[in-house]
Formats: C-alpha cells, sequence, structure tokens
C-alpha cells in the first residue's frame, strides 16, 4: 500500500500515522518557519510562526496532524505576512539588538526574521524590563532575548530531568525561571553538557567564553537561509 | 507558617494535584507565596520548583511578594467603572495615601484592581482578602476603611457588607419549574443512562457556555470512551465580564446544578464529579459545601446514590484564584489538576483525555441545570421552546444602563429589543452581548435575537446609553483581554498588549490612522492564529467597533502619526524618583 499523502503549496507529501503537518514537511524537505518547535520533541504549538491554511482553516503545522488528502497553503502571500506580523510581535516584546548580540547569524529568529523579509520594526517596541543573570560559571541567561519558546524547559524536564527552567506569570508578564528559591541560575545544577543548552534558539541561554569562537559572517545563517539549512543551526556550530 | 502550612499540605493530603486549592490556603494565612513557602511546598509534594512558582505566578490572586494585610480589589469592568468604580478606589488610594497596586507602608492594606467579579447588576463590587462587597457607594468605601484602620478580621465586619443581593427578573422552563433535590437524579436512574442521553438528543440541548456544541454529542462521545473512571465537571468559572447567571443558578437553584451533575453520571456512567467554582465567588462556598455534605446525607451522593445499587459518584468543590481562561474547558483541566491554566493542544479532546487524561465531560452550569429538568420531563417539553436550532431558554444576565439589572430567562429566539425593554434600557447606544468575546450590537441592530444561529451568547448582555463613549468600553475591553491572556501563544500574549496599547492611545486623543489599521490588523491575527477562544476572540471589540461606530474612532485620530516615542511620558519615571510634576518638569510646557 502506497503511503498517505496531502498536499502543500499544490504538491504531494507523503507522511507517516502520527505525524503532523510540520513534521511530514519537514521529512519531505520542505520549509514551513517555526521557532519553538524541535524535532526531538512533542510540538506544542505556542510560536504560532509555523500557522498554514489547512483546507482553508489557520491551524498550527507543528501540532495538526496530517490527514490524507488535505490541501494545506503555506508559501502564500497572506500566511507569509501572517507569519512576518509574528515575528514583528516577537521582537516587540523582547529588547533584540542584534548588531550587538553574540548569537547573530546563528539565531533562528534573526534567521526566520531575514527569510520572511522583516527588515525594520512595525510596532512600537514594549522595551520591557528583563534581568541578566550571569551567577551561573558558564552560562549567561540573558532574558531580553527569550521568545518564550519553552524548549530549555522541555529538554531540561524531558531529556536532562532537572526541571532546571520553567515558566511563571501570564500575558505579557510570562517569563522564565529557574529552579532555585534565589532565582538565580548559578543556584541550579544546570550543567553545559545539558540538552538544555544546546535548544535555545536565539541568544538567551549563552556559553560564557564561546561566543565568538566562530566568527561572525562564517555562521550557519550567514552562508544560507535558514529555509535551506533546515536543521537546527547550533548542533552542527 | 511552617505549621500552618504542615496542615494545610495534610488537610490536602499532600496531593500536588491539589496545587491551586494549597496555594489559596496559602495566601488565606500568609497574604502571599514567599519563596521559602514555594521551595517548602514543592518539596512537601515532590514538585520541581519551578512548577509551583509558575502556578504561584500564574492567577492573579495569588501574590508572590508581601500584599497588605487587607488585600483589596476594586472589580474593574466596564460596568463596574460605568457605576463609579474608579473614584470610588480613588477615595479609598488617598484615604491611605497610596497608589493602585501599591502596599501601605505599614503593610496593612494594598488597593487594586481585579477583572469583573460577577456583582455587574450591583456594582461598584470589589473583593477584599476572600470576601466580596457590592453595591459601593462613598459611604460604604468610608466605612470599609475605618475597619481596615481598625484592623479587625475581615470575616468580624459587619454581615451587611457582604450581602449579595438576587435579581431573578425573570422565569421560565429552568428558573420558574417545581423542583427538589433528586427529582433529576431520581428520574434519570429510572429511565437508565441510555434513555437520558435519548432524551438530552431529543432536547435539541445544547452547551450554555458560549460554543453552543450538543450536549448529547459530548456525552454519547464521554460514555463510548475507554477508561476506568469518568469525571463530570461542572464549569462554574463564570469569567466573561458582564456574566452573573451562573451566580444566581448555583446561590439559589444549586440543586438543580447538582441534580444536572448526577444526571450527566448516569449518562456517561461517571464516579466522579468536579465542580470549579471561580475565586471571585467565595460567598458561594460554604453554601456549596453544605449542600454536598446534605447531599452525602440523604444518599444522593456517595454510594448506591438514590438507592441504585452500584452507582457511586460524588462531587469535589475546586475553588478558582483569578484566571478568566480557565473558563475555557482545558485550561479548567490543567487547573483541576493543580497547573497553570494553559488550554491544551486538541486532539484529544476532554472527552476522551479530560481530567487526569481520563473521559470528562465539560459542562456550564446553565446546561446541567436544564439536564436535570430534561431528566425529569423529557427531551420534547424542552424542545418545544425556542426555535429549531437553539431549544429552550437562555438565562441572561443584563447590567449597564438599564433600570431593573439582573438575571432575565428568555426563550431563544426573543428580539435583543424586548429583553431591553423589560429591563428599562432607554436611549440605546450599543449593547455588549456575550461579553467583551461576544458580539457589539448598535442601536439599531436591536431586532436581532438571542440564538446560537443569531446573536450566541453565554449569557451577558451589556447595555450603554447616548451619554457613553463607545471607544472608552472597547479600551476597557482590550484592557481585560491584555490582563487575561495566558501567555502561552505569540498572537495572543503580544496582540492584547498591542491592542491594549493601541487603544490607550486612540481614547488618549494621540492616535492616528495608522494606529487605527495597526488595531485591525492585530486583531484579525489574533484571530487567526490564536490557540483558544479568547485569542480568537479578543480583537472582536476592535472590529465590531470599527465596523459599527468608525465616526467615534475618526473624530479621536489623527490623520497623519503622530511620534511613536512620547518624550514627555519617557520623563514619567524621573518625575516620579525627584518627586517632581511641575511645568519644568515636562518637555510641553502646556502638561500637566
Ligand atoms: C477564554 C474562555 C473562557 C471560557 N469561560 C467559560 C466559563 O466561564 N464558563 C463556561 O461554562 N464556559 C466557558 N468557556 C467555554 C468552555 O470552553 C466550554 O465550551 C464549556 O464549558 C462547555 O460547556 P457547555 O457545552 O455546557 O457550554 C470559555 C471558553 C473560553 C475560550
Ligand atoms: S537573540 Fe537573535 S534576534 Fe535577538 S538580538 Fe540576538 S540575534 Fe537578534
Ligand atoms: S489564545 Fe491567549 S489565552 Fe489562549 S492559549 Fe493563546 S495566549 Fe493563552
Amino acid at each position: 500500500m502506497s503511503e498517505p499523502t496531502f498536499t502543500l503549496d499544490g504538491d504531494d507529501v507523503p507522511f507517516t500515522e502520527g505525524q503532523t503537518i510540520l513534521q511530514a514537511a519537514l521529512g519531505a524537505r520542505r520549509y514551513v518557519p517555526y521557532l519553538c518547535f524541535h524535532k526531538d520533541f512533542k510540538p506544542h504549538g505556542s510560536c504560532k510562526v509555523c500557522t498554514v491554511k489547512v483546507n482553508g482553516h489557520h491551524a498550527a503545522g507543528c501540532t495538526t496532524p496530517a490527514r490524507a488528502g488535505d490541501v494545506v497553503e503555506s508559501q502564500t502571500e497572506e500566511l507569509t505576512e501572517l507569519r512576518r506580523d509574528l515575528v514583528q510581535f516577537l521582537f516587540t516584546e523582547g529588547n533584540h539588538f542584534c548588531p550587538s548580540c553574540e548569537q547573530s547569524g546563528r539565531c533562528t529568529l534573526q534567521a526566520v526574521g531575514y527569510e520572511l523579509g522583516v527588515t525594520q520594526g512595525h510596532y512600537n517596541p514594549l522595551f520591557p524590563t528583563r534581568p541578566l543573570d550571569a551567577s551561573h560559571p558558564d552560562v549567561l541567561l540573558e532574558l531580553n532575548r527569550c521568545i518564550l519558546c519553552e524548549l530549555c524547559v522541555r529538554a531540561s524536564a524531558q531529556v536532562d530531568r532537572k526541571h532546571v527552567f520553567a515558566l511563571s506569570g501570564r500575558g505579557l508578564t510570562k517569563h522564565l525561571v529557574v529552579n532555585a528559591e534565589s532565582g538565580r541560575l548559578g543556584d541550579t545544577d544546570l550543567a553545559v553538557e545539558d540538552k538544555a543548552m544546546k535548544v535555545c534558539p536565539v541568544g538567551a541561554i549563552l556559553r560564557k567564553r564561546r561566543g565568538f569562537t566562530v566568527p561572525i559572517g562564517e555562521r550557519t545563517f550567514d552562508k544560507a537561509p535558514i529555509s535551506q539549512v533546515l536543521v537546527a543551526p547550533h548542533e552542527e556550530d | 507558617m511552617d505549621r500552618d502550612l504542615s496542615a494545610i499540605l495534610a488537610r490536602h493530603h499532600h496531593d500536588g494535584g491539589r496545587l491551586v486549592q494549597i496555594l489559596r490556603d496559602v495566601m488565606a494565612v500568609a497574604g502571599h507565596i514567599s519563596p521559602g513557602a514555594i521551595t517548602r511546598v514543592a518539596e512537601a509534594l515532590a514538585l520541581p520548583r519551578g512548577h509551583v512558582e509558575g502556578v504561584a505566578g500564574f492567577y492573579s490572586f495569588f501574590a508572590t511578594e508581601p500584599r497588605g494585610r487587607y488585600r483589596v480589589r476594586f472589580s474593574d469592568n466596564v460596568t463596574d467603572q460605568m457605576a463609579g468604580s474608579r473614584a470610588l478606589a480613588q477615595r479609598m488610594l488617598d484615604a491611605f495615601r497610596i497608589e493602585l497596586g501599591e502596599v501601605s507602608r505599614d503593610g496593612l492594606v494594598s488597593v487594586g484592581l481585579t477583572s469583573c467579579t460577577g456583582l455587574c447588576d450591583q456594582g461598584p463590587a470589589m473583593l477584599v482578602n476572600d470576601h466580596a462587597i457590592a453595591r459601593l457607594t462613598p459611604a460604604r468605601i468610608g466605612a470599609i476603611t475605618s475597619l481596615i484602620r481598625g484592623g479587625s478580621p475581615v470575616a468580624q465586619w459587619p454581615d451587611n457588607l457582604f450581602r449579595i443581593d438576587s435579581h431573578i427578573r425573570r422565569r421560565d422552563l429552568l428558573l420558574g419549574a417545581p423542583f427538589a433535590a433528586g427529582d433529576g437524579v431520581a428520574a434519570a436512574l429510572a429511565r437508565g443512562a441510555a434513555d437520558v442521553r435519548l432524551q438530552i438528543e431529543q432536547s435539541g440541548l445544547r452547551g450554555r457556555g458560549g460554543a453552543g456544541f450538543s450536549t448529547a454529542t459530548k456525552w454519547a462521545a464521554c460514555a463510548a470512551a475507554p477508561g476506568p473512571v469518568r469525571h463530570v465537571v461542572c464549569n462554574a468559572d463564570e469569567g466573561e465580564p458582564g456574566t452573573f447567571k451562573d451566580r444566581e443558578l448555583l446561590a439559589h437553584h444549586l440543586d438543580l446544578v447538582l441534580d444536572g451533575m448526577t444526571v450527566a453520571a448516569v449518562a456517561v456512567g461517571a464516579t466522579h464529579g468536579l465542580l470549579y467554582l471561580r475565586g471571585e465567588y467565595p460567598f458561594l462556598i460554604a453554601p456549596i459545601q453544605a449542600a454536598l455534605a446534605d447531599r452525602r446525607a440523604r444518599g444522593l451522593l456517595g454510594r448506591d446514590v438514590g438507592g441504585a445499587r452500584g452507582f457511586d459518584f460524588d462531587i469535589e468543590l475546586h475553588v478558582g484564584a483569578g484566571a478568566y481562561v480557565c473558563g475555557e474547558e482545558s485550561a479548567l483541566l490543567e487547573s483541576l489538576e493543580g497547573k497553570r491554566g494553559i488550554p491544551r493542544n486538541r486532539p484529544p479532546y476532554p472527552v476522551t483525555h479530560g481530567y487526569r487524561q481520563q473521559p470528562t465531560v465539560v459542562n456550564n452550569v446553565e446546561t446541567l441545570a436544564a439536564a436535570a429538568l430534561i431528566a425529569v420531563h423529557g427531551g420534547a417539553w424542552f424542545r418545544a421552546v425556542g426555535t429549531p436550532r437553539s431549544a429552550g431558554t437562555k438565562i441572561l444576565s443584563v447590567s449597564g444602563d438599564v433600570e431593573r439589572p439582573g438575571v432575565y430567562e428568555v426563550p431563544f429566539g426573543t428580539a435583543v429589543r424586548d429583553v431591553l425593554a423589560e429591563a428599562g434600557a432607554l436611549d440605546v447606544q450599543a449593547v455588549q452581548v456575550g461579553g467583551p468575546s461576544g458580539t457589539l450590537l448598535a442601536g439599531s441592530e436591536l431586532g436581532r435575537r438571542i440564538a446560537f444561529e443569531d446573536v450566541p451568547s453565554a449569557g451577558a448582555v451589556m447595555v450603554f446609553d447616548r451619554t457613553r463613549d463607545i471607544l472608552g468600553v472597547v479600551d476597557n475591553f482590550a484592557r481585560f483581554f491584555a490582563h487575561e491572556s495566558c501567555g502561552f501563544c505569540t498572537p495572543c500574549r503580544v496582540g492584547t498588549t498591542l491592542n491594549h496599547h493601541l487603544m490607550a492611545r486612540v481614547c488618549a486623543g494621540k492616535g492616528s490612522r495608522r494606529d487605527v489599521d495597526d488595531l485591525v490588523r492585530v486583531s484579525r491575527l489574533m484571530k487567526a492564529a490564536s490557540h483558544c477562544g479568547l485569542g480568537t476572540t479578543a480583537g472582536n471589540p476592535v472590529l465590531d467597533a470599527l465596523a459599527k461606530f468608525r465616526p467615534a474612532f475618526d473624530a479621536r485620530v489623527a490623520s497623519e502619526p503622530g511620534p511613536a516615542f512620547d518624550l514627555d511620558e519617557a520623563l514619567a519615571p524621573a518625575r516620579e524618583a525627584t518627586a517632581r510634576d511641575d511645568a519644568g518638569a515636562h518637555l510641553d510646557p502646556e502638561a500637566p
């Protein structure tokens, strides 16, 4: 029996039972922009950047089960516009100054922004006041750049089994917290080998003293746009 | 505190699933949930500390920093504001010489705002610690201020302060039917599960919580779902601003609701019931507990319910802690499990994977009340009223600019105009039906009907006469959604705040056409891409108001964008730090 398929922008995409639209698309080497998805974790669908239209209705590609015969749209001007706005929202919500960020060039938010043609801010920045935590000997926690994707939360809970990171607050006050009464990363058992150290798509969880081992200009997304890189950059860098 | 904490944990059997209840109790004894308390609760429950901190930080009634010994929160629904709540709040702030959200230096009192407390028929209202106070007037504020200064426990304040009135103005099928505790249970047991489900199907009953989903379909799916244990959840979160009909049902027709839960249990084969009561209704906790105890004593809960061998069913009360999103059924389940109220991904649906991943029906208070009567009188009795697609009656909560605010039970298909006439509305400019997430009707649309196929409504009808500023109404709703977004998904987390800021700019006369365009853009994006109903409806007031009251916007905005960055406003922190507000401390000499 042949594999079931759905169509993505008119082309057949095969999938296996249990896969979501985004998983199947990536499996078929078709790029759909995303931020909070990671192949090693169960999709949770919070960033909504992978929003597609399934039979005419908006749905998050990462959490919507693939179904045979569905008609999925992704590379349309309407959806690109929607994704651009979501990326604008994330820039507006945090404090992102790419030129002075050591993650520039291997940052997924920045790369997805370029991919979608986000060249300048649209909404008034919210300029949140967020702390910087340098208490850990090997790790810098720079929450100004956190996009609340929860990948570190999931990695620490599911893979490292340490629960170093969690979320508190709600709405716009939602923020990352660490598993220590002092609130300081240095008082947790986070180690540089942890999976939680390898999944941050932006410049929020940084390895100290390694920021510029690969010079700017020679980094993953300096060389190729994210739609061609397809896999998460920090696992190659 | 350590002793208190041990007692609280023991009372909740060290069950991490009861974390929200545990933290409510910690708040009650300690006034806030300190970092140390979080650590100890986490250790005692064997939960990651971050999990407990996350839950403590999610609900608005939890504070992780010291608040006043008296925590005053004024209900900030638009109907409270229309009745003068902000001026009353200011009176109290002046009396204690504090700012909104601040704690007095002696730690005595803090005064803040909270989303609609469901007392819109008798506002302005407030919460003080675990007590609700309605019908606020300057005199009552004076009395409360003195009581706080006097330092006596809120529980010992004069009873008349805490009186909650009942305003049931029109009764029909549900509120008019004679009913005694156990009638529905006896009828359901006599019919058997299959016939109860059949009667519900024939009744055409659709959910009263907002979505209007077929109750029969939901119950059939849960009954068919495999699982050793099934649950019935009564959704009494009633968070939609302007809605208070569930409050009246729980206060005055509680047996109808509890019978309805038991009827649902018969129909789906459930053994466990949960009633999730919003934290804004503390005055209902004791009556509900008493009714549950009474039913246990009378064999209407517990083992062999209603004398039916082998039919065991009991109901647990859970109380929320200030989070509108927890009315969304999957967020409600998360909250019942002691977690942050984040809506789940679906599929799977609660009917197969609900409370503790077991088959669960979640129904609104009014839906369950209707089910109890349908068990007694049969489906045809119910179906005879209403419209073909909206069977039965709807209980509406009417408030705002009307002479007789209160609860009106009307047959589905009733014109909005008829409801307003009965409530005594004059010179109507607009009506918000279904709360902020519902539909804003202009005065010219009052012939439209309350029905799923026309103007659907979970129950709120807020009336605005021609003296009201519609933009101010929309601004209030935008602020509500920004405050209540759970923050899980990007479009709603950021979009609700952007809309709130944009509306505030427009209302302040600083907006431009571009801001109006952005309001539309943000609202549409939230509708298209949000994860749950909160985000998909959060833009409704803006979009409705722009479609129906465009001149009100045009009159308030400039055609050219003003500066995005308000230099004078940016100096505000400096003014505050230097305690200056004179002309020299402003860029614009005209201000303040
Ligand atoms: C943000 C949000 C808040 C909600 N609040 C409530 C509520 O307070 N009470 C309620 O019964 N349903 C509420 N609902 C609807 C529930 O998700 C669910 O549809 C309902 O409880 C099902 O019961 P029913 O079929 O009897 O209406 C809310 C939905 C959303 C999206
Ligand atoms: S985290 Fe990414 S988007 Fe943010 S400042 Fe750094 S490079 Fe730019
Ligand atoms: S739409 Fe809003 S309330 Fe719903 S999940 Fe997203 S952020 Fe939370």
